[in-house]
């Protein structure tokens, strides 16, 4: 088989997909062997995801992957067989062999060199585990195998999709053990031309076999011809079916009902299985039908075609990920009953988004122009408006959906970033993470990767403290390395903190004093000698290196978050640790917003911030000092921000009297008061991005475009405290800490 | 159009203070007339503030004040030239725009040395057209793009 064909590299390119999705569910099958689990099912989990990915390699000539996955599936095969017992070094291996895998995967992917020293020290290591039991080489050379396709593929002239066979995994009895009302059936069936002439599908079939019960399905492969010889028309495939079902043979054969005649059907009852008396458990018969209409037979196409497509592109990361802690059945068989993925070309996505987002600003217009035309709020035109910003908003969640994926595939890089630097520095680090179901914005998940590998080498080699250090301070020889996702008021927060030593605060001011980048007598509090990290020009690895600290160009980590949106706040207790704290916006592209006036400028603040509004009397505002003032609310006291001041629009107000202010909640749980002038509107707006290439604007997030196609500015009220804080003349040295790269 | 065989260059001029200026045309996207733009919180005095460019939102740059040039008053005929330099966009405010001229690289002097006021210093090479002088602007010096964003 050509690689360089055409239809050949569309299939190609759905096998490297796949083994994305395999080599997640391999990562998942070894952690939760790691934590535990030791089911034989577990197991299974992990050696079928090597297998598959050894069958389509094996398809594709890529042998390379090949040789290296049998290795490791015949290891896997000893645990399997109860002959090799997993032991933490065993595990070890095995991760390293994943990791391996999914480099070799990636390589043969993009066509780059292969790792060739590695697959040699790895092979070598699984040699070690295989004793006695050692393979004979040949065994490799087996035959290719079709792979395990998306069953909705409707193409009948591309290669008829197969479920991936697991030949070899096929014992003569079904390894299956029938439960006491189940029966095991053997079925074989080999479609006819006629078949596919009127209309039917032999994966529809298939997948609706599969829904009675536990099916293996084995795809006969010995008629297909050579690529060039290939008459699309004629089927090639036959399929050997082993069911597990309660069903009975009669509602077995119903599933062929509508192909009586049309294929080659064999449907026979294993040994002890009540085969209800209508199938014959001889395996010649070939039971007739009464013959069906074409025509209903094509009624009934539609029906079952639209099945797959109804399960929207957005449950994509449901299916993939539903296979948690390995136990679920992650093989293919099984998908024939799960949810359906349609894999789309993130570029069509974006498209949409971006749509999307001109549907809405144009929906401001309408709207604005409507009240214009001074139409009553209850005229019929009105009320449809309201009906198609309801639609607009329906439209616009299901897009983001589409767009939002599980962290996790993020967290199962940087275990294998923790696995990696681990051993670099001659550490035993354990990553703990949680929340790995936490969906975030795909462009956020792909811009976080960097980051992250940062923060989380950064923690290992520099967070941990050596093995010597942890059994002097008493702690566990083990570093843990925690990283989590959570949900929290409408934005995504993802930390990670480490049991280290924490952060040498002398040290690093002194480090900073001596690059000049605070002076000598610089009065600083802990958090803001912590937040010396983020500062470009403190760190370069030659400081860093005799640095028991951190800081690993911290500066570019908060770029980078800063960029997304984002913030990173950095808390460190001595002894016990350094937590990181990256906080997010769900997504980039839509926002609720409230929009304000200030100083004769419109403004657009988060709505998922603004905890109340209030209307000031004089006598509830506080000075605390000229320039700073607080507010009584609840009997509690908020510190008062002037937001036009802030933004540098007009002098500090001198009195509060009936000025509207906004309550804001930040992450932490505290609150500050931000006076403004007018809150003119609710809605939703699209954010656009500012190209701040020339110019960043502290805190100001992003932009977005009102009805009346003026830009306003998205404000990040966080930033604007922490800068307007920064601002106040207390000695210069504070207001160039916080100014950012 | 810039035939690198015939060395002929096409220059898009401009007035900013009663001196004429000149890009080269090949940077230069569209010309927009003046339009209120939203300025940008402690923004130096020659970001202008931004612009919606038919959904973008698009940085503007008060060339004048870049080049420390006396600051005139806004009239109608200020126009707005977007060019694009690298993958970014940027508007540039300037008083009017004169003409498209097309020069030979041979029309193109350097700058004398001794110049090197803010003004001059992005200043590629001069030329004279009709017994007056033209600036030609060097683009990435004018909008001069901060390190921060290779970081």
């Amino acid at each position: 088989m050509s690689i360089d064909n055409d239809p050949m590299a569309e299939i190609r390119a759905s096998y490297f997909v796949e083994c994305e999705e395999l080599l997640e569910a391999l990562q998942d099958g070894l952690q939760s062997i790691e934590d535990g689990a030791d089911d034989v099912e577990t197991i299974n989990v992990v050696f079928r995801a090597v297998h598959s990915i050894k069958g389509g390699a094996g398809a594709f000539g890529l042998d390379a992957l090949v040789r290296f996955a049998h290795r490791y599936e015949t290891v896997l095969d000893e645990v399997r067989s109860d002959r090799l017992e997993i032991g933490p070094r065993t595990l070890k291996v095995f991760f390293q062999a994943a990791d391996h895998l999914s480099d070799l995967v990636r390589a043969s992917r993009d066509d780059a060199p292969l790792p060739e020293a590695e697959t040699g020290a790895l092979l070598a290591a699984l040699d070690e585990f295989l004793g006695d039991a050692k393979e004979p080489e040949e065994e490799i050379d087996f035959q290719p195998m079709g792979m395990s396709l998306d069953l909705g593929l409707e193409d009948e002239e591309a290669v008829p999709a197969a479920e991936v066979p697991d030949l070899d995994d096929l014992p003569p009895p079904p390894p299956m053990e029938p439960s006491p009302t189940a029966g095991i059936w053997q079925i074989h069936f080999a479609p006819t031309a006629e078949l596919f002439e009127t209309g039917n599908e032999a994966a529809i079939l298939l997948r609706n076999l599969g829904e009675l019960g536990k099916m293996q399905v084995t795809c006969n492969l010995a008629g297909l011809p050579p690529l060039a010889q290939l008459q699309p028309e004629i089927p090639h495939l036959s399929w050997d079916i082993t069911l597990e079902t309660e069903a009975h043979g009669r509602e077995i054969a119903s599933i062929f009902e509508f192909v009586e005649g049309q294929c080659l059907l064999e449907i026979i009852a294993w040994e002890g299985t009540d085969n209800g008396g209508d199938v014959s458990r001889a395996p010649a018969e070939s039971k007739p039908a009464p013959e069906v209409p074409p025509s209903l037979a094509r009624a009934e196409k539609p029906a079952e075609a639209a099945q797959p497509v109804e399960e929207a592109t957005a449950s994509a990361p449901a299916a993939v990920s539903g296979d948690k802690g390995g136990t679920a059945r992650a093989n293919k068989q099984a998908t024939a009953a799960a949810k359906s993925v349609v894999r789309v070309d993130l570029d069509r996505i974006e498209r949409l988004v971006n749509l999307v987002g001109e549907l809405v600003i144009n929906q401001a217009m309408l709207s604005q122009s409507l009240e214009r035309s001074g139409l009553s709020s209850h005229s019929d035109a009105m009320n449809e408006l309201e009906e198609f910003q309801r639609l607009t908003r329906d439209i616009q969640d299901s897009v983001m959906m589409i767009r939002a994926q599980p962290v996790k595939s993020l967290f199962q890089r940087m275990a294998r970033i923790v696995r990696e630097a681990s051993s670099a520095v001659g550490k035993d680090v354990r990553l703990q993470t949680s929340g790995e179901a936490t969906e975030v914005d795909k462009t956020v998940i792909e811009r976080l990767a960097d980051p992250l590998t940062h923060m989380i080498r950064n923690a290992v080699d520099h967070g941990l403290e050596s093995l010597e250090d942890r059994l002097v301070a008493g702690k566990p020889e083990q570093g843990r390395i925690t990283l989590t996702a959570a949900h929290r008021s409408g934005r995504v927060v993802i930390e990670v903190s480490d049991d280290g030593a924490g952060i040498n605060r002398p040290k690093v001011r002194q480090i900073a004093v001596d690059k000049g980048l605070i002076p000598a007598d610089a009065n600083l509090s802990d958090s803001e000698i912590d937040n010396l990290l983020f500062l470009p020009g403190f760190s370069t690895v030659s400081v860093v290196s005799d640095l028991s600290g951190r800081g690993v160009g911290m500066d570019v980590v908060r770029t980078a978050i800063q960029a997304l949106g984002g913030r990173i706040s950095i808390t460190s207790t001595p002894g016990k640790g350094t937590l990181f704290s990256i906080s997010l916006p769900l997504t980039l592209a839509v926002l609720d917003g409230m929009v304000i006036e200030v100083a004769g400028e419109t403004l657009v603040l988060p709505l998922n911030l603004v905890v109340e509004t209030l209307t000031l009397d004089d006598r509830e505002v506080e000075m605390v000092r000229p320039g700073s003032h607080v507010i009584e609310v609840r009997s509690g006291f908020v510190p008062l921000f002037d937001l036009g001041a802030a933004l540098g629009y007009r002098p500090p107000l001198e009195k509060f009297d009936n000025t509207v202010v906004l309550l804001i909640a930040h992450e932490d749980g505290s609150q500050t008061g931000l006076a403004i002038d007018n809150i003119l509107d609710q809605r939703q707006v699209v954010i656009k991005g500012l190209d701040d290439s020339f110019y960043r604007a502290p805190g100001i997030a992003a932009a977005t475009i009102l009805g009346d196609g003026q830009i306003a500015l998205i404000l990040d009220p966080s930033d604007i405290i922490q800068s307007a804080v920064r601002a106040t003349p207390r000695t210069v040295t504070k207001d160039e800490i916080g100014v950012p790269a | 159009m810039n035939d690198p065989q015939t060395g002929a260059i096409e220059l898009l001029t401009f007035r900013l203070a009663q001196q004429e200026y000149a890009l080269n045309i090949m940077c230069v996207r569209e010309i927009r007339g003046w339009t209120q733009a939203t300025p940008l919180p402690h923004a130096p005095n020659y970001m202008k503030g931004v612009i919606n460019l038919r959904g973008t939102v698009l940085p503007v740059m008060d060339l004048g004040h870049r080049l420390n040039l006396p600051e005139q008053s806004e009239t109608e005929r200020n126009v707005i030239i977007v060019v694009k330099y690298g993958e970014t966009m940027m508007g540039l405010l300037v008083d009017a725009v004169s003409d498209i001229v097309q020069l030979t690289s041979d029309d193109l002097q350097p700058p004398p040395e001794a110049v090197t006021s803010a003004a001059e210093s992005v200043v590629q090479s001069l030329t004279l057209i009709d017994e007056r002088m033209i600036r030609v602007l060097d683009l990435s010096a004018t909008i001069d793009i901060p390190e921060s964003t290779a970081a």
